[in-house]
């Protein structure tokens, strides 16, 4: 353990005598101690005897270093140190300890950082805007020239963003059928109107719910995965590669994933509203209500334009959550966190335009009386 | 600070002796508000092996993805072969870059394709040859860089020097006229690295391809470099150009012999 005895010799010098070892662990007390004894003695010369010192690491040494540069130069002096220890010791100039060259990162008041974030933001929707138009030229290009698109690069993102997302979509989907049907169900049997039940499935899944929580499921699982597949390309470079190859990064990476959850998003869709009605079906079970009558009742009230009402919402959502997922994915900037941050970036700002294209859709639907 | 001109002679050998493939004038590099190089000049010759020198942090990196387009260049001008890249667009870019191939420091080769299919790619997008056709090149480009046994194999099972042959392989798909190639050497062992090094002179000598090399690493600038530049951060410039082992004994600049002679520039007592 450090110790330190402050004392004044008869000749006007303030001794301050280091004892025992100086190293990280032990040196805080003593630290603050020797400098409150050197600010305690202005004009006075001051020694620190290092004869008792038995080991000195580089914390020790910053410890000496940094009472010595208290003072002027000659006016602290570390006496009796060991030689092993002086050797290390002499390594640095107290009163010219390097400093960066580099001017420190500019900080910006309040004001000038709101604007640097509302320029940000512009950015961010200009980019957005320059995606959405060269990803729509990709688009029409690959409409126009089925060729030049990687096909075996579409079937296996399909795989990928339809069939394994199968599981998932069936399990989220059965029970959202199943909590609907028990949660409406016991409030509607007060009233005998447990058959009602049925008819509120139904819609609610096909125009509403199916398509949402697919699109939601698949942000999180597809849009997320573009991202973070295309950011580590980014930082590998691989898309600088693809450059300067000449050949377009929308085109080859976005647009077979935009045609991928084109295909796959509608198809699981569709197998969430069939998995959601069994699940409310089943339930409705209990409840003493055939499955006969349920598909009945279902029949009854879900029309043509109910389903297309959902179903046509799934195509718009499907090119959200991939365009969105690839865009961050471009955008991801080097670091240990970036790809991490682009998945994050492309699961938030995807869901957020889910619903709120949902909601846009809403007010089309009830304007045109859907 | 105006380049040291002491060793700034050129080889004698004919090949060196081409015209200027690459001119670079009056070029300002950097990120965002940073700048790094500024009002930087000079010339690549048609047939050479180029190195761009200098410390960490100088700039070297920055400048060669300013040379290759993929940097938004501010001011000044690089001419490929004529061209400028940083005026081109569309398809007059899609040109300049057919001329040239970038091996990057990572290598860079798409992780999900195996070797033949990252080699392939080029020739795929850009002619339109049979499938068998293209494989034969992409075959035959594999054999070049000592990889023809390795085509089946993604770039995650094979080592760090073999993924930057097939780097090399990719880049060379399409026959370029320059070879751009992003610190080679780093995290190589000394033997992998010598080499890469003789595999970039074969190249050179039998492809009759330029190469720009961006570098630090000093046994592989003398290895193979025709000429090179070197890069200082504090001069934002090129702080001499000529022939590396000239520099080396003449120069006259302080910074310019500490690099090549590897001494460090505070030596603590």
């Amino acid at each position: 353990m450090a110790a330190l005895a402050i004392s004044d010799t008869p000749d006007g010098r303030r001794m301050l005598a280091l004892s025992g070892r100086l190293d990280a662990n032990s040196i805080r007390r003593v630290w603050a101690e020797g400098r409150a004894a050197i600010a305690a003695a202005p004009g006075q010369r001051v020694v620190v005897d290092a004869a008792k010192v038995d080991y000195c690491d580089g914390a020790g040494i910053a410890l000496l270093v940094d009472l010595i540069a208290q003072r002027k130069a000659g006016e602290v002096q570390v006496a009796n140190l060991a030689p092993a220890f002086e050797t290390l010791l002499q390594q640095f100039d107290p009163h010219e300890v390097e400093q960066d060259q580099d001017p420190p990162p500019r900080r910006h008041g309040t004001v000038a950082e709101v604007g640097v974030i509302a320029a940000g933001m512009g950015q961010d929707l200009r980019d957005q805007i320059v995606f959405v138009g060269e990803t729509t030229s990709a688009l029409f290009y690959a409409l126009l020239h089925p060729a030049s698109v990687r096909w075996k690069d579409v079937w296996r993102i399909c795989e990928r963003v339809g069939a394994d997302a199968l599981p998932i979509v069936a399990l989220i989907s059965f029970l959202l059928g199943v909590i609907l049907a028990f949660q409406s169900a016991i409030p509607m049997r007060r009233f005998g109107a447990e058959i009602f039940v049925a008819d509120l499935i139904g819609l609610a899944m096909l125009r509403e719910l199916g398509p949402l929580m697919t699109a939601i499921l698949l942000a999180g699982r597809s849009g997320a995965a573009f991202a973070a597949e295309i950011g580590t390309m980014t930082v590998n470079q691989e898309v600088d590669a693809l450059t300067t190859m000449g050949l377009d990064p929308v085109r080859f990476l976005v647009t077979p994933r935009i045609i991928a959850a084109l295909l796959m998003t509608p198809l699981l869709t569709l197998f969430a509203d069939l998995i959601s009605l069994a699940g409310g079906a089943i339930t409705l079970q209990s409840f003493s209500i055939p499955y006969v009558t349920f598909v009945h009742e279902v029949e009854g009230i879900v029309d043509y334009s109910d389903f297309m009402a959902g179903f046509v919402k799934s195509f718009v959502f499907a090119v959200l959550i991939a365009g969105i997922g690839c865009l961050r994915g471009l955008q991801t900037s080097a670091g240990a966190s970036a790809v991490g941050d682009a998945a994050t970036r492309a699961v938030v700002s995807g869901i957020v335009l889910l619903v709120a294209v949902d909601g846009i859709f809403a007010v089309i639907y009830f304007l045109l009386d859907i | 600070m105006a380049p040291d001109a002491s060793a700034a002679e050129p080889p004698a050998a004919a090949r060196q002796a081409g015209d200027a493939i690459i001119r670079v004038r009056d070029l300002t590099v950097g990120y965002g508000d940073l700048v790094l190089l500024e009002h930087v000049g000079f010339d690549v010759r048609r047939g050479e092996i180029f190195v761009i020198l200098g410390g960490s942090g100088s700039g070297k990196s920055t400048l060669l993805k300013h040379m290759i387009g993929l940097n938004e260049t501010t001011a000044g001008s690089v001419l490929i072969d004529g061209e400028d890249i940083v005026t081109a667009s569309g398809d007059e870019r899609r040109a300049i870059l057919r001329k040239i191939g970038v091996m990057y420091q990572s290598g860079a080769l798409f992780g999900s394709m195996t070797l033949m299919e990252n080699v392939r790619l080029p020739l795929e997008e850009y002619t339109d040859l049979e499938s068998g056709e293209i494989e034969l090149i992409a075959r035959m480009k594999l054999s070049l860089v000592g990889l023809a046994l390795f085509t089946g194999h993604l770039p995650a099972e094979i080592s760090g020097g073999m993924q930057k042959r097939a780097a090399i392989a990719r880049a060379m798909a399409l026959d370029p006229m320059i070879l751009f190639l992003d610190e080679p050497s780093a995290g190589l062992d000394p033997i992998t690295s010598a080499e890469l090094d003789a595999l970039i002179k074969r190249l050179s000598r039998n492809l009759g391809v330029t190469f720009v090399v961006v570098t630090h690493e000093l046994p592989s600038v003398f290895a193979i470099a025709d000429r090179v530049i070197m890069l200082d951060r504090r001069a934002k410039g090129i702080v001499a150009e000529g022939d590396p082992r000239r520099l080396r004994d003449e120069s006259q600049d302080r910074w310019v012999r500490q690099f090549f002679n590897r001494e460090p520039e505070a030596v603590a007592t």
